[in-house]
């Protein structure tokens, strides 16, 4: 029985460190390539090793794809590549690999500039291993070897998000990355085609989640904006550079223009300006609403939102400021965050979670004094909101996703085991599929019953289907032909083709069978009696009484002869061609019956 | 020509039209016929190749048949269509029939049996196809002829088999639009294809190809259309085409359940995997409801909109569709809006929101978790949420829709419509806006509600900011703080967008009148009055404090204590308001001050408004004053005008009648003091100087008439005549004054020829008026028409001079609504001293807003003129897109018009203003002479006006400066 096996090297009933092997049909493609962000050790990158001791992976592997550029799926693309060593191809979609590299570089600089970790890879690293990057476009199907072809599908999440179909002759996988199913500010909802996929391996971050409607959240988040702006006080939203920044810039922007309003929007330097940049290229990713109006303006063209500079800060008035990193760890925001922190007219806006022990997370759960470095204490006077704004798609978009796609197979990655749980009893509930939760490490394996498509020389389904009525969706149709299954191909061909085909000469096979009946009367009354007695009951067939004294049955024949003893024997000789096995056997069973009196 | 004027004075007309019709008629058939067909049954003959005989058919193909000669070409066609061995032509030659047989006034009943016939042998499925399609042109054309009918289903059963998807769909579709739809007449054929055809079409709905799948619920559809009552026994197989992959076949399966649970509502269905059973129509609704959240977006939105049509269905589904249980970590958690009406009825508004204030609470139990299979669960949520717009669009009419018809569902669905009014795509807004304002009757805002609508005010779109004041004007607040929160915002959107300075205080006004007594409590507040200071008296010119006093003042009239609220000033400032802004303030009885109106108003019942009858009754004081001297009469018409017009301007809703009936007597008036000229007896030389006045009454009147015809809407046939005589009136008066004044005698034979005709068609047109009209011109002009036609024209402009003089003045009577095409030119204002600078030679465009009041067709008849100084004008037509309707009467246009010039010395003034087209021939009364019957044969009549089009401006102009600069080298 022909199976796909599954093995998570990470993401596996966890969030983070993304890498999941699949070997379907012979061949073995590694999905996503990411970093987990709770770990400073060897547990930071999955375990390679897992795939081959010694020797390249490159011979091990037929392709790497990767979903989107997130450092939990991409950031252990250049060890494994350089340092571990693969030389086969990664496929990303074309924003992917545009913004991958940046977020690459900048998680390096961290690690070894900021922290100090050697062995860790380098710039050249990072470029050597976005050489080996094939880009592909939105549902283009990408021929990866003769067998191998995988295709993408938009995702949503973040920009060039994609779901990827992996699929090997009839049996495929759908892998979707990280996808939301409902459109936000900057990007449209995750969709995908009825494709049947055997098996569907999806994320279940929020499993065990009904989100509510954004637009509360969205028109909650800018009443609160603007209501400090109208009252002169300071906006401060600490943003990472990528992602939720952008929509939360649109939602502004357009907000800013809506309402004409006129207090200035600044926005962080750094990796935002670059991120931005590809976001103005890659507006066929983006949602309805930019595509649309994009001929006459580009949405991430700013209009009311400029480039940061430090001595901002201390501008009277009204702003509104993005900076990172979005916990309020260091860096900018928290510098901004520590000037404007007195005021109580000012307000911070958190818009997404935050790791314990970082400044966010204190003054999100309420801490109004806070000791920063030097012993200083930082009384904290301004408003704290926090706005949560995911891009994950809900239980119900996961199980929509679902429904779209009609997988015979489910895998969750990609989020907790408890959670997992109940997803997966609802899955296998709703849509009478099983459902599959492997841990990291851990092997699924998947019985598949793959279709085998054979060609069919078209003289002959011609034939065929002229003979019968229309072919039915729901009946299987019989045909006669040959099966030449020949260099890994199969092919159904008229008998005389193959024959040809296979330089045999054609042989004749005959049944002959003779029926004993019990008639006194002379021959050729035996046999009129026959016929008559075949005529009435087959009334569909041509039958025919012959001049020489046979009948025949459409080609079957049949002779009558006197019982050499006993002439009030008849022996009546029936031949058939093996074709015509089914007329033939029941014309002899007819006759064995003997003749109506 | 005097001879054939009289026979066509006393005969009637119709039958005159119609001999002269068959006569054209036969000449054209003689000519035509054999060069048409023979042509072509040549030029086919000659073809050496079939590429030759296409090019010969398709030129053939872009010319028109006539009627007649259509039989002999499809015969031609035909005779080639046997011999023809190639494809392609054969095709051709089938669509050509078919397009034959569209032609007007041919029946193609001759040749059905040739076009059957040539299925026959025909092997081309494509070609096949095609015959099918000419078949059904000819059965859509001959649906009065069952046996065709039955004919052509019968040949469509039998080629149903065919292999190919195309035959089989148009098949299907033939059976669709000619299939028996009563059961009786099918029975009566008792030939094959009396079997029924819906069970033929059904069996196709598992056709293996989708495009056949679609065709046959198409035909299903159409069949239902022409009024079959499709069977119940379909809906099952309709539900399993929903899970199709094809969406083609999806949307119209959406469509079929839709048609059948409108059909049967109330039977019963059974809910697989379980015993119970539910309404079909709840059933129906359900499975429509799941298909919102379908991969397709076009299946999407029309499973939205067809759910706003479903109103039987039964109210806790209804409120399904907006329930979306919210969880976390499989904990129930509220959704916002459920936090929102708490947070209000607990009385603490607007705390900051806190990390975990949405903490979700309760435990839920998994096992009763649905997340999927819930049918109509979270479908509005779904749509509302979706990601394209179109699909948004349609779900919030269906919302509205819905709400029209379910209170108790309109004021669930409100917070999700003050949701949409942030979407992104401002049409979506809009159209939420709308949707609110549409379903206001049934709900009441809660303050919260209320504030996020307000916020909306301050969007730079007009369009938005305007339908956002309609929709105040019919709210209802709930509190006191409500209309305060209202006020304010409408203030500091008067204060960021000046413009909407009417719109405002129209709103305020319906929010006052509506909420007296919320707005009681607020008066000394508002109007910052204080029980022991006097406070300084406000600026009586400031649009926001008008603000503030039109909301008051129209809370006053249903709250007499409020007056009792008011200060010194407030009093004058009410007398100067109903004084200059009348519309937007009501008649108020103030202490110690007389209503205009109160001697009257016991006496008058309520329904008859005092100016109306002061309108009547000054009309009747006009209309009885027929004999008095001329003097006195013209002082009485002078004094009505006046008025009259007085009266239009106050009472805003009487305008039209008033202007109309003002415009009447002033034409009146002209005509009696053109004619009450003393020197109508002097010598025609003397009279030379003295005649202006007359010409120039002649001319006054005849565009006032214009003005009085197509200026304003709800004018009956009834006044058309009236204006129509006042018309005939003002050209006799130019006749006579250019016989007085004119040398010679040959220019007034022509003349008076055309004026002749003009009475001829007046009476043509209006000949069933004729009898109210005694005593008028017309009336006693007819009388002599006799003597007319034969006299010289120097006795004509005498009979004329006299008949003039003696006719009594007409009764015009009032239709119950008038009103008067009005524009305002919003944009450009004229305001501004920057002159607008181009490029000579290159143009400018210059935005121009401006709204229409009781313009009908406005896409037709309202142009923009821009003049400039050099005196050449500049017509432009505005698509018709650039017109929206915002409501009943009321029409806006916002277009751009281009300008250009050679390059100017300096900066000078361009005038800009709207017109409105007419064309007399347009007119409502000659629409209804039968003149479809003369067809082309119309030209050779006397037209019965020379369709004289004309503009009429109607709005104020606007000053634009501009400076087109010389172009740099």
């Amino acid at each position: 029985m022909p199976e796909i096996k599954v093995t998570p090297l990470g993401a596996g009933q966890d969030v983070g460190r993304s890498c999941i092997l699949v070997s379907i049909a012979g061949k073995n493609v590694m999905l996503d390539c990411g970093m987990h962000m709770g770990y400073n050790d060897d547990r930071r990158f999955p375990d390679f090793s897992y795939i081959t001791q010694n020797g390249r992976l490159t011979d091990f592997l037929d392709c790497v794809i990767i979903s989107h550029f997130h450092l939990d799926h991409c950031g252990a693309l250049p060890y494994f590549s350089e340092m571990v060593g693969y030389d086969g191809p990664i496929y990303m979609t074309h924003p992917t690999k545009a913004i991958c590299p940046i977020l690459l570089e900048d998680y390096r600089k961290i690690t070894v500039d900021k922290k100090g970790e050697t062995n860790f890879f380098t710039s050249q690293m990072i470029k050597d291993c976005m050489k080996k990057v094939v880009a592909v476009h939105l549902h283009q199907t990408v021929q990866v070897d003769e067998e191998l072809e995988i295709k993408a599908y938009y995702a949503g999440h973040v920009l060039g998000a994609a779901m990827f179909q992996i699929k090997v002759g009839c049996e495929s996988v759908v892998y979707t990355g990280d996808y939301n199913m409902t459109p936000d500010r900057h990007l449209g909802a995750a969709w995908i085609d009825k494709c049947r996929p055997d098996l569907l391996i999806t994320e279940s971050t929020y499993a065990t989640t009904i989100r509510d409607s954004k637009r509360c959240r969205e028109r909650d988040f800018l009443k609160k904006v603007h209501e400090t702006v109208e009252r002169g006080g300071k906006v401060l939203i600490p943003v990472f550079a990528l992602g939720r920044a952008q929509e939360l810039c649109i939602l502004l922007e357009t907000f800013w223009e809506r309402m004409n309003l006129k207090a200035p929007i600044y926005f962080s330097t750094g990796l935002t300006e670059k991120a931005n940049h590809y976001y103005k290229l890659f507006i066929t990713w983006t949602n309805q609403k930019i595509r649309k109006t994009f001929v006459q303006r580009n949405m991430f063209e700013f209009k009311h939102i400029k480039a940061f500079d430090r001595a901002f800060a201390d501008n009277p008035g009204p702003m509104v400021v993005f900076a990172t990193p979005g916990m309020l760890h260091a860096g900018q925001s928290l510098q901004i965050f520590r000037k404007w922190a007195g005021n109580e007219k000012n307000m911070v806006i958190m818009p997404g979670y935050c790791v314990q022990g970082t400044v966010g997370h204190k003054i999100l759960s309420g801490q109004r004094k806070l000791e920063m470095e030097g012993r200083q204490i930082l009384e904290v006077k301004m408003q704290v909101e926090y706005m949560s704004f995911s891009a994950h798609a809900d239980a119900k978009g996961i199980m929509q996703l679902i429904r779209q796609a009609e997988p015979r197979n489910v895998l969750l990655v990609h989020g907790e085991a408890k959670k997992m749980e109940f997803l997966k009893q609802k899955i296998e509930q709703e849509f009478h599929v099983s459902c599959y939760m492997p841990a990291n490490g851990e092997t699924t394996t998947i019985f598949t019953n793959p279709s085998i498509p054979v060609d069919i020389s078209l003289g002959l389904l011609k034939r065929e289907t002229a003979i019968g009525l229309l072919p039915d969706v729901k009946k299987p149709k019989l045909m006669h032909g040959t099966l030449i299954m020949k260099d890994n191909s199969f092919r159904l061909v008229s008998p005389e083709q193959a024959l040809k085909e296979l330089g045999l000469a054609e042989h004749q096979l005959r049944f002959t069978c003779r029926v004993h009946i019990q008639d006194p009367r002379k021959e050729h009354e035996t046999v009129l009696r026959v016929y008559n007695h075949l005529k009435g009951v087959l009334k569909d067939y041509s039958v025919q009484h012959l001049p020489d004294g046979s009948i025949t049955v459409e080609s079957i024949l049949i002779q009558a002869t006197a019982h050499s003893e006993d002439q009030g024997t008849k022996v009546l000789l029936v031949s058939w061609t093996y074709q015509d096995e089914e007329l033939g056997s029941y014309l002899t069973s007819l006759l064995k019956k003997g003749l109506p009196q | 020509m005097a001879a054939h004027l009289k026979k066509r004075v006393y005969e009637e007309f119709t039958k005159v039209v119609q001999q002269q019709h068959e006569d054209l008629s036969a000449k054209k058939l003689r000519l035509t016929k054999p060069s048409k067909s023979a042509a072509l049954h040549v030029d086919l003959c000659k073809a050496t190749s079939p590429a030759d005989a296409l090019q010969y058919l398709l030129q053939f193909a872009r010319k028109p048949v006539e009627v007649e000669s259509v039989e002999g070409v499809v015969r031609i066609l035909l005779e080639h269509y046997y011999k023809e061995n190639d494809a392609s032509v054969r095709l051709k030659i089938a669509s050509l029939l078919g397009l034959l047989s569209k032609t007007a006034g041919f029946s193609p009943d001759c040749i059905v049996d040739d076009a059957i016939n040539t299925l026959q042998n025909e092997k081309s499925h494509q070609v096949l196809a095609q015959l099918l399609d000419t078949l059904l042109v000819i059965g859509t054309k001959l649906t009065e002829n069952p046996s065709v009918r039955m004919r052509l289903v019968e040949v469509a059963c039998k080629h149903l088999t065919d292999s190919s998807h195309g035959v089989r769909n148009k098949c299907l579709q033939l059976i669709g639009c000619l299939g028996p739809v009563e059961k009786g007449v099918a029975k009566e054929a008792e030939s094959q294809a009396a079997k029924d055809v819906q069970k033929i079409i059904g069996d196709h709905f598992n056709d293996q190809d989708p495009r056949v799948r679609t065709a046959a619920i198409k035909a299903m559809l159409q069949l239902h259309e022409r009024g079959l009552k499709l069977q119940q026994a379909i809906y099952g197989q309709a539900c399993k085409l929903l899970a199709d992959d094809y969406e083609q076949v999806r949307s119209a399966a959406v469509q079929l359940i839709w048609v059948l649970s409108q059909l049967y509502p109330e039977s019963i269905v059974p809910i697989p995997s379980s015993n119970e059973e539910i309404r079909l129509v709840d059933d129906a609704f359900g499975k429509i409801c799941h298909m919102v959240s379908d991969g397709s977006w076009v299946v999407r939105v029309q499973a939205a909109k067809l759910l706003g049509s479903m109103q039987q269905v039964s109210s806790h589904f209804l409120e399904q569709t907006l329930d979306k249980k919210l969880m976390s970590d499989l904990r129930r958690k509220r959704t916002a809006h459920e936090r929102a009406k708490e947070l209000y009825s607990s009385g603490e508004f607007s705390s900051g929101r806190k990390w975990g204030d949405d903490a979700p609470k309760e435990e839920i139990d998994t096992g009763a978790v649905n997340l999927i299979e819930s049918g109509a669960c979270g479908a509005f949520v779904h749509g509302l949420e979706d990601e394209m717009y179109e699909v948004r669009i349609a779900a919030v009419e269906a919302l509205c829709m819905l709400a029209q018809s379910s209170p108790s569902f309109a004021e669930k669905c409100l917070d999700f419509l003050v949701d949409m009014f942030n979407d992104e795509i401002e049409e979506v807004r809009l159209q939420s806006i709308h949707t609110m304002r549409k379903i206001s009757n049934n709900i009441t805002l809660r303050e919260d509600q209320l504030d996020t609508v307000l916020a909306v005010l301050e969007d730079s779109s007009r369009d938005i900011r305007e339908a956002l004041h309609e929709l105040l004007c019919c709210t209802n607040v709930s509190t006191k703080e409500g209309i305060h929160l209202a006020l304010v915002e409408l203030l500091k959107n008067l204060t960021k967008y000046p413009t909407d300075r009417e719109s405002i205080w129209k709103c305020l006004k319906f929010l006052g009148s509506r909420h007296p007594t919320l707005v009681l409590p607020l008066v000394p507040e508002l109007l910052s009055t204080h029980p022991f200071f006097d406070t300084p008296e406000p600026d009586m010119d400031d649009p926001a404090y008008i603000a503030v006093l039109v909301l008051i003042f129209n809370a006053a009239k249903s709250c007499p204590t409020m007056p009792a609220l008011f200060s010194d000033h407030t009093f004058r400032h009410y007398a100067y308001l109903r004084d200059s802004l009348s519309h937007l303030v009501p008649p108020l009885r103030l202490p110690g001050r007389k209503l205009v109106s109160s001697p009257v108003s016991p006496s008058i019942t309520p329904h008859e408004d005092p100016s109306q009858q002061f309108l009547h009754q000054s009309l009747e004081r006009v209309y009885n004053l027929q004999h008095l001297d001329p003097q006195g009469i013209q002082e009485l018409l002078e004094f009505t005008i006046r008025d009259l017009q007085r009266l239009g301007e106050l009472q805003s809703e009487l305008a039209g009648m008033a202007d109309f009936t003002a415009t009447y007597l002033q034409c009146q008036l002209l005509l009696i003091k053109a004619l009450q000229e003393k020197l109508w007896n002097m010598a025609a030389p003397l009279y030379l100087k003295q005649n202006a006045l007359a010409s120039a009454a002649a001319k006054q009147i005849l565009e006032e008439t214009y003005k009085m015809e197509f200026m304003y809407s709800g004018v009956e046939s009834k006044q058309v005549v009236i204006i129509h005589h006042m018309r005939l009136q003002a050209k006799a008066l130019q006749l006579i004054v250019t016989a007085r004044t004119a040398r010679g005698v040959e220019p007034l034979f022509g003349m008076c020829e055309k004026f002749l005709q003009e009475v001829d068609s007046f009476q043509r047109c209006f000949i069933s008026e004729l009898p109210r009209m005694q005593g008028s011109f017309v009336d006693k002009l007819l009388d002599l028409m006799p003597r007319l036609v034969t006299s010289k024209p120097s006795e004509v402009v005498k009979i004329l001079q006299t008949t003039l003089r003696q006719s009594t003045f007409l009764h015009l009577p009032l239709p119950e609504r008038l009103y008067r095409a009005s524009a305002n030119i919003i944009e450009p204002t004229g305001e501004s001293d920057n002159p607008l600078r181009f490029t000579s030679g290159l143009v400018v465009a210059l935005d121009v807003d401006a709204t229409l009041e009781h313009v009908q067709d406005p896409q037709g008849t309202v142009k923009v003129q821009v003049l400039y100084p050099d005196g050449q004008a500049q017509l432009i037509h505005p698509k018709p897109a650039d017109f929206r309707n915002p409501g009943p009467g009321r029409h806006r246009l916002i277009t751009q018009v281009y300008l250009s010039h050679t390059a100017w010395t300096e900066p000078c003034q361009i005038e800009v203003r709207l017109l409105l087209a007419y064309n007399s021939n347009r007119s409502k009364a000659t629409a209804k002479v039968p003149k479809s019957t003369w067809n082309e044969s119309v030209e050779a009549l006397p037209q019965p006006e020379n369709g004289i089009e004309g503009t009429i401006p109607f709005s104020k102009p606007v000053k634009v400066y501009i400076m087109p600069k010389p172009a740099r080298r």
